[in-house]
């Protein structure tokens, strides 16, 4: 074997190593990610958050997750009879969506109510209008709310109080891709600077 | 729209009422949503005395009833409670804002519509009454005044 060769050789095999221990890092930090993930559902969650779902619109007319493909999602899922938490939740949607400007156009941001037993088509359209036109209220049988919520790992439940209810409720906003797929999240009281940035990456992205 | 709402919310300085040993500043609350039959109201609270005291109820002519509540996040989970009473430490300030502690209005007669005002009586263990007026901003307001986010 020539000098050349050996050189060669030697380079080769640092490479290898090197390539290698960066190989080990990586799968470190994937390793920390999906463990992280898994508790918090970061954008680098293995397991899909969202999928098949079968609603009623603010229209009383029958949606699946297929009548929005082509679109960024926003959904948030909430309920009506919430003076505190949702307000926030859809005001934040609203001005986010402001600062989008005309990117806006490609997201379709969905409140989906936890409450079907009050929230009708009617009452949620009403609500979701009061904070952006664009918002569209999604409801359901129990089983079809209680279905999604699962799809997206949502956690909801009913509380007695006095004599009516409250919802406790997930207060994350997710972002889904025109294809349908998981893109992100956000959790409660993230900064509506933070969700139109990042809004922003995703949609230019896509484009580009 | 959000003009009007700045212009409106310059207008109606928001009103501070002293009680005895108590102050009440900041009273606002949100536009009813919708056919939404609920309301919040935020306010600061101020014991200026040197004895404790509690907010045991409230009262306004616009809702049914009135409850104390609180909003807590537990995780990514929102939870809301109902409070019987809320303390006041001499010299504590307790603020109401918007995911903790509010006022909820439950069964509003009418709509509460933003730029209106209306009365609310706060009823202390003292057996103090203390009534401000509530300046109702946007569904989705932050705060008393409008912030423009841009
Ligand atoms: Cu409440």
């Amino acid at each position: 074997m020539s000098p050349e060769a050996q050189r060669g050789l030697k380079r080769a095999g640092l490479i290898l190593l090197i390539g290698g221990g960066f190989l080990a890092v990586a799968l470190g930090i994937g390793w920390v990610q999906t463990q992280r993930s898994a508790q918090t559902a970061a954008d680098t969650s293995p397991v899909p958050i969202g999928g098949p779902f079968t609603l009623m619109d603010e229209n009383g007319q029958a949606v699946t997750d297929q009548t929005y493909r082509g679109k960024w999602l926003l959904v948030f899922f909430g309920f009506t009879h919430c003076p505190d938490v949702c307000p926030t939740a859809l005001n934040d949607i609203a001005l986010t969506l402001d600062q989008l400007g005309p990117l806006a156009a490609s997201v379709q941001p969905l409140f989906v109510t936890v409450d079907p037993e009050r929230d009708t088509p009617e009452i949620v359209k009403d609500y979701t209008d009061a904070f952006h036109p664009s918002i569209v209220g999604l409801t359901g049988t129990p089983e079809q709310i209680a279905d999604t919520a699962k799809t997206y790992r949502v956690y909801f439940k009913k509380v007695p109080q006095g004599d009516t209810y409250t919802m406790d409720h997930s207060g994350i906003t997710y972002v889904m891709a025109p294809d349908g797929k998981f893109a992100a999240h956000f959790s409660p009281r993230t900064p509506i600077d933070t969700m139109a940035a990042k809004l922003r990456g995703l949609i230019s992205g896509k484009k580009s | 729209m959000k003009i009007v709402a700045l212009l409106l919310a310059l207008l109606c300085a928001t009103s501070t009422v002293q009680a005895a040993d108590l102050t009440v500043r900041d009273a606002w609350a949100r536009a009813t949503a919708g056919q939404s039959k609920i309301g919040s109201a935020y306010l600061t609270l101020k014991n200026t005395g040197a004895t404790a005291d509690r907010l045991v109820s409230a009262t306004a002519p616009v809702a049914g009833a009135v409850e104390l509540h609180t909003s807590i996040q537990d995780g990514d989970v929102m939870r809301m409670q109902k409070l019987d009473t809320i303390d006041l430490a001499p010299d504590a300030t307790v603020e109401f804002k918007p995911s903790g502690l509010h006022i909820m209005l439950v069964d509003v007669a009418a709509p509460l519509k933003q730029g209106a005002r209306f009365p609310l009586t706060l009823t202390f263990a003292s057996g103090q009454n203390v009534t401000v007026e509530v300046a109702v901003m946007g569904p989705g307001a932050s705060g008393p005044t409008v912030t423009h986010q841009h």
